[in-house]
């Protein structure tokens, strides 16, 4: 007899989607000035859950004037003032968190133990965190009056939608600046109900603006000459394309862009925590996340017993509705991105590298992916240096330190990485030498607001979080430019 | 008794590449006057491959310099400062010529070079704590996070302050550990030859500054679109040479500090900006939890 | 039935550091993601049909016990008779795996359960301290196996573990084994003395080296019994023992364990850790008492759709 768990699933009851959603631009919501509307769809059954009102130029330039406003009034608030507002708002999230984690895996196809345990809980704490700073600028470290910058045009992704938006709105009002942010085309949801959010706090009309939209309403905000500031979490190419758009001006920029982290395992790695590591690190969110472990780098001499280990729990995920609670692996959020994945993974098995699925059944409908491993990859392989994005693990194997360290620097990304052994010495060692902005020991895929967060090399400008995530919207403290 | 005046030995000015000093691979010089039209030297003229050249230099140089203790990186910058006092004279003159100034304005300028590099040797091993730190995460965690060199770091040289400017753009980028590849003023390029000369008797490793003298903008661009450059300084190019060398360094988002819109009084106090612009933030993760499996809290 | 140490393991057990040498060669433990892990299966929601069959699983895994000073042949013979028929409103509840009592109380056991399925646990080797020469233990294991103890829980010697004595603990084991005869043997280690869980996991290869048939977390008499994360743990070291070995060995988490929520945690732990091999009593006990209350309360809810309460339990 097996031990089959009965469905358990969260009740969509606590969320009203509305049929239809405008641009919330100077504390209103409104259509869209050519009247485009899109329809955004649930990733896992392909229901359409609401229409929305689809942001173009005229839209991003009413709402930089919005911003540009309320800026006057918002900036000049004392710190204080703007710290109880985000406050609330960080209250108002937890309050509601139930309501946003379902729904948030309604519009993204993510697990509901993902949304509740780790979405949105962390969304919160930024709010916290940065409500905090908003009246101890100068006690920063960026001078006794560091300034805030303008209008922030901020764009967003689909992978963690509320989360992304907090990273970026919550410091940006901390530090007195205003926002017109811009959620990712799939998941446009979570941001229009925190403009509800901001209703609900009072926030002056104007400070935070959102826009649902295309790339093409994102380019028209980071290329308006109004915005003082850019930020952008996303694809690599889209953030080269910001770099050269505002070359030139006097924006400041930050970015947040792809990887492709290596997971190094040694041999006298804690084996089972390193399992549960590697799990974490490329199956959380489908693998949609710009920090996932997606090469796992282990040493030769226990590779068959890692993988024997990581196969067998890999056959233990839980596969199908968002939903439930018993859920490990959502839906992939758009037909789009499934069909990259599917795309990278044939080539994988195209260039020779051997591919192993868990035995799982695909649902019907939606957007599906099982989790997968490569073995028999180098680097050389395509799947060993593109960014997948997707439940797909490329493993290599390695002999010696030096050469893990090698490999796992061997790409032009350099946002995270993962050290699996229980000598201390050499976690120190290695960690000193891999050219990672994030690089967890023992763990992976931690996040904290007080943690700064950002890449090296190709994967970005900037920090986010903790007090290295408010250099991005304070005016330098001497007189030349920088970014 | 007769007396013929003695000729001086004129100096065959060279760039200051890998720890050696070429000439340009092309065989080209260029002519350095002073500011009234005066004849001083030849320069070289460097060409892409010799900008190809230093960045090899620069990134084999980049392992050590960037691992060496941060106590070290300061000695050797104290070093450069040491044997500039020594050669003030000669400083004095080549400012003096290169800018116009009368020797007491040129001996001001050397003097605040030279306590520059002190002020920068000091740094290296103090912006790692201004900077960096314990993260107080909520969970059973060690978060750390510490300031790392971008790499190897393109630095176009003011214009105009062919000495303290000089300085004051090259000394922020190595005391944190990258290297350089210094484009020279265009028109006063001297006495950043000289500093090779000083550098390469200061015991700054070979590779860690390179310095480069010719058309700023043949330089700079292969260097802003070379893929093994991590960062470029923009502070000697004009607007739209600005522009289009940040349009190039995109190619690898390269880390880009823009020029000032005002010419910068190199004599004020230059803050941490510069240490800090080509500095990355590397944050490592470790549990911590409790001591054994009795003390945990479920 | 093995009772020599497998060929395998011939060369670990040849001495104190060759043993030291093995056990301390098996991977680490990282405290954090170890309790990460549990807490992270703790969140299964387990409802409706799968909570029922969890509810009776749970009931036939127990060994109910009664391991006071003041334990009397009454007391036994009710926790006997509560063992056979755990509800008597309804026949379909199923019975409880064992009883484990004191090594006197046996011969009592034995009768209150007899004509049942009901197995009879005995603890001995100087329980719960263990603090006692080698012949005592043995003595007190051979009047429980006398007086018909279906399986023995033994203690292991913590001090002689702790000061790095593997072989003796080792040797004791063994010795435990061979005068438990044709009773199962269970090997407590007592999780919360041995401190961490590098030497949790050492303490469970040990004992499955020399011959356990149970490894089992604790007596209940310490601060720290049963948790989560130590029984976690000691599901990945007998998945792995009978990996290697071929040899499947039984766990058994004892103390603390109150709830049926708990208990379905427990469930869940095996069913996606050792896997469903284990989910059967022959393979996973529950050391407890005031569980069974608890679980047969949750069961009536199931089936009545209304909220039990204690008056609707048997106290005994």
């Amino acid at each position: 007899m097996t031990f089959e768990y009965a469905p358990a699933p969260e009740s969509r009851s606590v969320v009203d989607i509305a049929p239809s959603y405008g641009l919330f631009i100077d504390g209103e919501f409104a259509e869209a000035a050519d009247g485009k509307v899109f329809k955004t769809v649930s990733p896992s059954t392909e229901e359409v859950l609401s229409e929305i009102a689809q942001a173009g130029e005229a839209d991003v330039d009413r709402a930089v004037k919005a911003a540009r406003k309320a800026f006057e009034k918002w900036s000049a608030l004392p710190g204080a003032e703007r710290a109880k507002y985000l406050f609330r708002i960080a209250r108002i999230i937890q309050e509601r968190s139930r309501e946003l984690a379902v729904l948030e895996t309604l519009d993204n196809g993510k697990p509901i133990r993902e949304t509740r345990d780790a979405d949105l809980p962390l969304v919160a704490a930024h709010f916290f965190y940065y409500a905090g700073w908003a009246d101890k600028l100068g006690h920063a470290g960026f001078g006794p009056n560091p300034a805030p910058l303008g209008v922030a045009g901020q764009v967003i992704p689909w992978n963690f939608p509320l989360l992304m938006l907090a990273w970026k709105i919550a410091p940006a009002l901390a530090t007195g600046n205003t926002v017109v942010l811009k959620p990712a085309e799939t998941t446009p949801l979570s941001a229009l109900f925190f403009a509800d959010i901001c209703r609900q706090a009072g926030l002056p009309r104007g400070v935070v603006n959102i826009l649902p939209g295309y790339g093409d309403a994102g380019a028209a905000l980071t290329a308006h000459p109004d915005v003082n500031k850019v930020a952008f979490t996303g694809s690599t190419a889209v953030g080269k394309a910001i770099a050269r758009q505002v070359a030139g001006t006097d924006k400041k920029v930050t970015l947040e862009l792809g990887g492709k982290g290596a997971n190094i395992v040694f041999d006298d790695a804690p084996v089972d925590q390193a399992v549960e590591g590697i799990v974490t690190g490329i199956f959380f969110n489908q693998g949609q996340v710009c920090c996932a472990g997606s090469r796992l780098l282990v040493q030769e001499s226990v590779a068959d017993e890692v993988l024997d280990a990581l196969k067998r729990r890999l056959t233990t995920l839980r596969l199908g509705d968002p939903l439930d609670k018993n859920t490990d692996i959502g839906a992939i959020n758009s037909a789009e991105q499934l069909a990259r994945i599917k795309a990278l993974a044939d080539t994988g098995e195209a260039e020779g590298a051997e591919r192993w699925s868990a035995p799982c059944e695909l649902p019907d409908s939606g957007y599906w992916f099982a989790p997968t491993l490569f073995t028999n990859v180098t680097q050389a392989h395509t799947i060993a240096r593109d960014e997948i994005f997707g439940p797909v693990l490329s493993v290599l194997t390695f002999r010696t330190p030096e050469e893990a360290v090698a490999k796992a620097n061997n790409t032009q990304y350099g946002l995270s990485a993962g050290i699996w052994t229980e000598k201390g010495s050499r976690i120190l060692a290695v960690a000193n030498k891999l050219r990672a902005g994030v690089v967890w020991a023992n763990t992976f895929n931690k996040f904290d607001p007080t943690s700064p967060f950002g890449g090296y090399k190709e994967s970005g400008h900037g920090r986010e979080g903790g007090r290295h995530g408010l250099e991005a919207y304070l005016a330098p403290s001497s007189p030349e430019g920088t970014r | 008794m007769s007396t013929v005046e003695r000729l001086t030995v004129l100096k065959t000015y060279k760039l200051y590449v890998g720890g050696k000093f070429p000439r340009s691979e092309s065989g080209r010089v260029y002519e350095v006057s002073d500011s009234k039209g005066k004849w001083l030297a030849n320069a070289p003229l460097s060409s892409r491959k010799d900008a190809r050249d230093a960045v090899v230099a620069a990134r084999k140089a980049f392992g050590g310099w960037a691992g060496a203790t941060a106590y070290n990186r300061g000695q050797v910058l104290y070093r450069v400062a040491e044997m500039l006092e020594g050669r003030r004279d000669q400083f004095v003159r080549e400012v003096a010529d290169a800018e116009g100034l009368s020797k007491s304005k040129a001996a001001a300028v050397v003097d605040a070079a030279i306590d520059r590099w002190v002020w920068y040797a000091g740094w290296t091993d103090k912006i790692g704590q201004v900077v960096g730190g314990a993260n107080p995460v909520a969970g059973p965690f060690f978060n750390l996070s510490t300031p790392e060199p971008t790499g190897v770091v393109a630095v176009l040289a003011p214009q105009k302050s062919s000495f303290l400017g000089l300085v004051s753009v090259i000394a922020p980028v190595i005391a944190t550990g990258n290297t350089a590849v210094v484009i020279a003023s265009e028109t006063s390029p001297l006495p950043a030859l000289s500093l090779g000369e000083v550098l390469a008797t200061s015991d700054v490793p070979g590779g860690v500054v390179n310095v480069l003298s010719g058309r700023t903008a043949e330089i700079a661009a292969p260097l802003a679109a070379h893929q093994d450059v991590n960062a470029i300084d923009l502070t000697g190019a004009d607007a739209d040479l600005a522009r289009d060398l940040e349009i190039a360094a995109a190619d690898n988002l390269k880390r880009v500090r823009r020029p000032q819109a005002v010419d910068t009084d190199w004599t004020t106090d230059p803050g941490t900006d510069r240490l800090t612009s080509f500095l990355e933030t590397k944050t490592v993760w470790h549990p911590t939890g409790s001591l054994g499996a009795s003390g945990s809290s479920y | 039935m093995p009772t020599a140490p497998a060929p395998a393991f011939a060369d670990a057990v040849a001495s104190d550091r060759s043993l030291r040498r093995f056990l301390h060669g098996l991977p680490g433990v990282d405290t954090v993601g170890l309790e990460a892990r549990a807490a992270s299966l703790g969140t299964r929601s387990i409802k409706t049909t799968a909570k029922a069959y969890a509810i009776d699983l749970a009931i036939s895994m127990i060994d109910l016990t009664t391991l006071e000073g003041a334990d009397t042949a009454g007391k036994v013979r009710a926790l006997g008779a509560k063992a056979v028929h755990p509800d008597p409103t309804d026949r379909t509840t199923p019975r409880t795996a064992a009883v484990c009592v004191y090594p006197d109380m046996v011969a009592t056991a034995k009768e209150a359960v007899a004509g049942s399925d009901v197995k009879v646990a005995s603890v001995a080797t100087a329980f719960p301290a263990g603090r006692a020469a080698l012949e005592v233990k043995l003595g007190d294991v051979r009047e429980a196996v006398a007086a018909g103890a279906d399986e023995i829980d033994m203690v292991i010697d913590r001090g002689a573990f702790l000061a790095g004595h593997y072989l003796k603990v080792y040797e004791e084991i063994v010795a435990v084994k061979e005068a438990s005869g044709a009773a199962r043997l269970k090997v407590i280690f007592e999780t919360g003395e041995l401190s961490t869980y590098d030497n949790i996991r050492r303490a469970s290869w040990l004992g499955m080296m020399a011959g356990a048939d149970f490894i089992k977390t604790s007596t209940g008499k310490v601060g720290v019994n049963a948790t989560p994360a130590n029984t976690l743990l000691m599901l990945e070291a007998v998945r792995d023992f009978r990996a290697q070995t071929g040899v499947q060995v039984g766990v058994k988490p004892a103390g603390g364990i109150r709830t049926t929520k708990d208990a379905i945690k427990f469930l869940v732990l095996v069913n996606e850790t050792a896997g469903s091999d284990w989910l059967d009593n022959h393979w996973f006990r529950f050391g407890a008492s005031s569980l069974l209350n608890d679980l047969l309360m949750q069961r009536q809810k199931l089936s009545t759709g209304r909220y039990s309460g204690p008056d609707y339990v048997t106290v005994d």
